[in-house]
C-alpha cells in the first residue's frame, strides 16, 4: 500500500511499524482494504468525510457505510473510496504547500479599503 | 524547509505548540510515540467497551415487552455497535489494526469497562442501564469532543448525538413501569440497587490512584479527572432519581450546602479491581461470546471475500 493514504490507514507517515498478533485468520476481514466514507448531509451541500471501514469490495462498502454512518438521516448520497486511492498532499498538514498563501494578502477582499460611503460594496 | 528536513526537536516543539494553542492534532501530524500508544490504547478501551456492552442489553432483545420498546432496545444496541465502528476507525489512523484491535480484545490483553461484567437480571435493567450507564457514557464523552485529537473528536460528537436517546429511553422506560404495579416499582428499585455503584466505578480509579491522568490531560487527550466527572454525574443523578421515586443505596448520599455538591460514600475499589481483572459476574461469558461471534461467522466474511475475488 502506497504511504499516501488519506486520513488514516497502516501507514501514517510518522507511525512506527506496529507488531501483529495473533492467528492470521485464512482470507477473511484480515484482509479486506479500508474505505474511506463520504457523506452528503442534504442537497446542497459537499460531501464531507466521516469516517472509514472494511469491506470486501465496492458494494458491500456503500451498504456497510449506510448502516455505520446513516442510521438517522444522516444523509442523502455516500461515496466510498479505498484509502490507498487516495493521494493526500503531504505526509504533514503543515507542510509548506499552503505557506505561499500567508503572503498574498491581496487575494483577499479585505485588502482593499473603500470608503463607507460607495454603496453596495 | 520540508518537515522531513525538520528534527525531532522541531517536531516534537510544533507538536507542543499545536497542543497548547488548542488546536487538533491531525493523523498525519508528526507525534510523540506516547501520545499515539497512549490514544490507542484509550480508544480502542473505550471501542471494546461499545461492543462488549450490546450484550446485557442485547440479552432481552428476544424478550422486550412490546413491540414498540423491542425496535427502540434494538436501534439502541445498533448505535452501540455503530460507536465501536466509529471508533475502530479513530484507533486506524493511528496505525492500527481493527482486525488486530479484536484478537487483542479477545485475548484479554486489552479492557473494556467494568460496567458491562454485571448481569441485566431484569427488564428493569435495560432502562436503569440507559438512565445510569449512558448517563456516566455521556458525562466522560462530552468532554472527549474537545480531545486534541482530531478523529477522536469527531467520532465522539457523533458518539454524543446519538447518547442522549440512550439516556432518555431508558429513562421514560423507568418512568413507565414506576407509573405502574408495585412489583414492577420494586424491580426498578431492585435495579437501581444493582447499578448504581458499578456506575460510579465507571469514571475509573480516584484521582489519586490514577496512573496515566496527568499525561493523558497534558496532551489534552483527557480534560477532567476522575473524580471531578464522577462528582458531575452524582450531582446530576440524585434529583433524577429523587424524580423517578427510586432510593439510591446509598445512606451516605447527602448535599453538602457549603459546596453545592453531593457527598456519597466509600466506593468498593477492591471490587472494581476484581472485576477490571477479569473476575466479575460476567467477564468470562462476555469474551465468550464475543469469540464466537468472530470464529462462528467467519465463513460469512470468507464467502464474501471470495465473491469480491471472483466478480472484481
Ligand atoms: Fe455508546
Ligand atoms: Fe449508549
Amino acid at each position: 500500500m502506497s504511504d499516501l493514504t488519506a486520513e488514516g490507514g497502516k501507514n501514517t507517515p510518522s507511525s512506527p511499524p506496529l507488531a501483529g498478533s495473533g492467528p492470521a485468520p485464512g482470507r477473511g476481514r484480515r484482509d479486506w482494504p479500508l474505505y474511506e466514507v463520504f457523506v452528503r448531509g442534504k442537497r446542497g451541500l459537499n460531501h464531507v468525510h466521516v469516517g472509514s471501514l472494511h469491506a470486501p469490495d465496492d458494494e458491500m462498502a456503500v451498504h456497510a457505510a449506510r448502516d455505520v454512518y446513516t442510521r438517522r438521516n444522516e444523509g442523502v448520497s455516500i461515496w466510498v473510496v479505498k484509502a490507498a486511492d487516495i493521494t493526500a498532499s503531504s505526509p504533514d498538514e503543515k507542510d509548506p504547500m499552503f505557506a505561499p498563501n500567508g503572503d498574498k494578502v491581496y487575494r483577499h477582499p479585505t485588502f482593499y479599503e473603500i470608503p463607507e460611503n460607495v454603496p453596495h460594496m | 524547509m520540508t518537515a522531513a528536513a525538520l528534527d525531532d526537536v522541531d517536531l516534537q516543539a510544533y507538536f507542543d505548540a499545536t497542543i497548547a494553542a488548542g488546536h487538533r492534532i491531525e493523523p498525519r501530524d508528526w507525534m510523540p510515540d506516547g501520545y499515539r500508544f497512549g490514544l490507542i490504547r484509550q480508544i480502542a478501551q473505550h471501542a471494546h467497551s461499545e461492543i462488549i456492552g450490546m450484550q446485557p442489553e442485547g440479552d432481552w432483545l428476544l424478550a422486550a415487552p412490546s413491540l414498540r420498546r423491542k425496535a427502540i432496545l434494538l436501534a439502541k444496541v445498533q448505535d452501540e455497535a455503530g460507536h465501536g465502528m466509529y471508533l475502530y476507525s479513530a484507533a486506524e489512523t493511528l496505525g492500527a489494526d481493527r482486525a488486530d484491535l479484536t484478537d487483542k480484545l479477545i485475548e484479554r490483553r486489552q479492557k473494556y469497562s467494568s460496567i458491562f461484567n454485571y448481569p441485566s437480571l431484569t427488564y428493569a435493567d435495560v432502562g436503569v442501564i440507559g438512565w445510569l450507564v449512558d448517563g456516566a457514557a455521556i458525562c466522560n464523552q462530552v468532554p472527549l469532543c474537545r480531545s486534541s485529537y482530531g478523529p477522536y473528536a469527531r467520532a465522539m460528537i457523533r458518539v454524543c448525538k446519538e447518547e442522549s436517546f440512550h439516556q432518555r429511553q431508558g429513562y421514560e422506560l423507568l418512568m413507565t413501569m414506576m407509573g405502574g404495579t408495585d412489583a414492577q416499582r420494586a424491580m426498578v428499585q431492585d435495579a437501581v440497587d444493582r447499578w448504581w455503584w458499578p456506575s460510579l466505578m465507571m469514571f475509573g480509579p480516584p484521582d489519586d490512584d490514577s496512573p496515566n491522568s496527568a499525561q493523558s490531560m497534558a496532551w489534552g487527550i483527557k480534560r477532567h479527572s476522575n473524580d471531578e466527572l464522577r462528582q458531575r454525574y452524582v450531582d446530576m443523578s440524585v434529583p433524577q432519581a429523587e424524580f423517578l421515586g427510586v432510593t439510591l443505596p446509598d445512606p451516605e448520599l447527602s448535599l453538602d450546602p457549603e459546596t453545592g455538591h453531593y457527598r456519597f460514600g466509600a466506593i468498593d475499589w477492591a471490587e472494581f479491581q476484581r472485576v477490571i481483572g477479569g473476575h466479575g459476574p460476567c467477564n468470562d461469558e462476555r469474551i465468550a461470546r464475543r469469540r464466537a461471534a468472530r470464529d462462528d461467522n467467519a465463513w460469512v466474511t470468507e464467502a464474501a471475500t471470495a465473491y469480491a475475488e471472483k466478480y472484481s
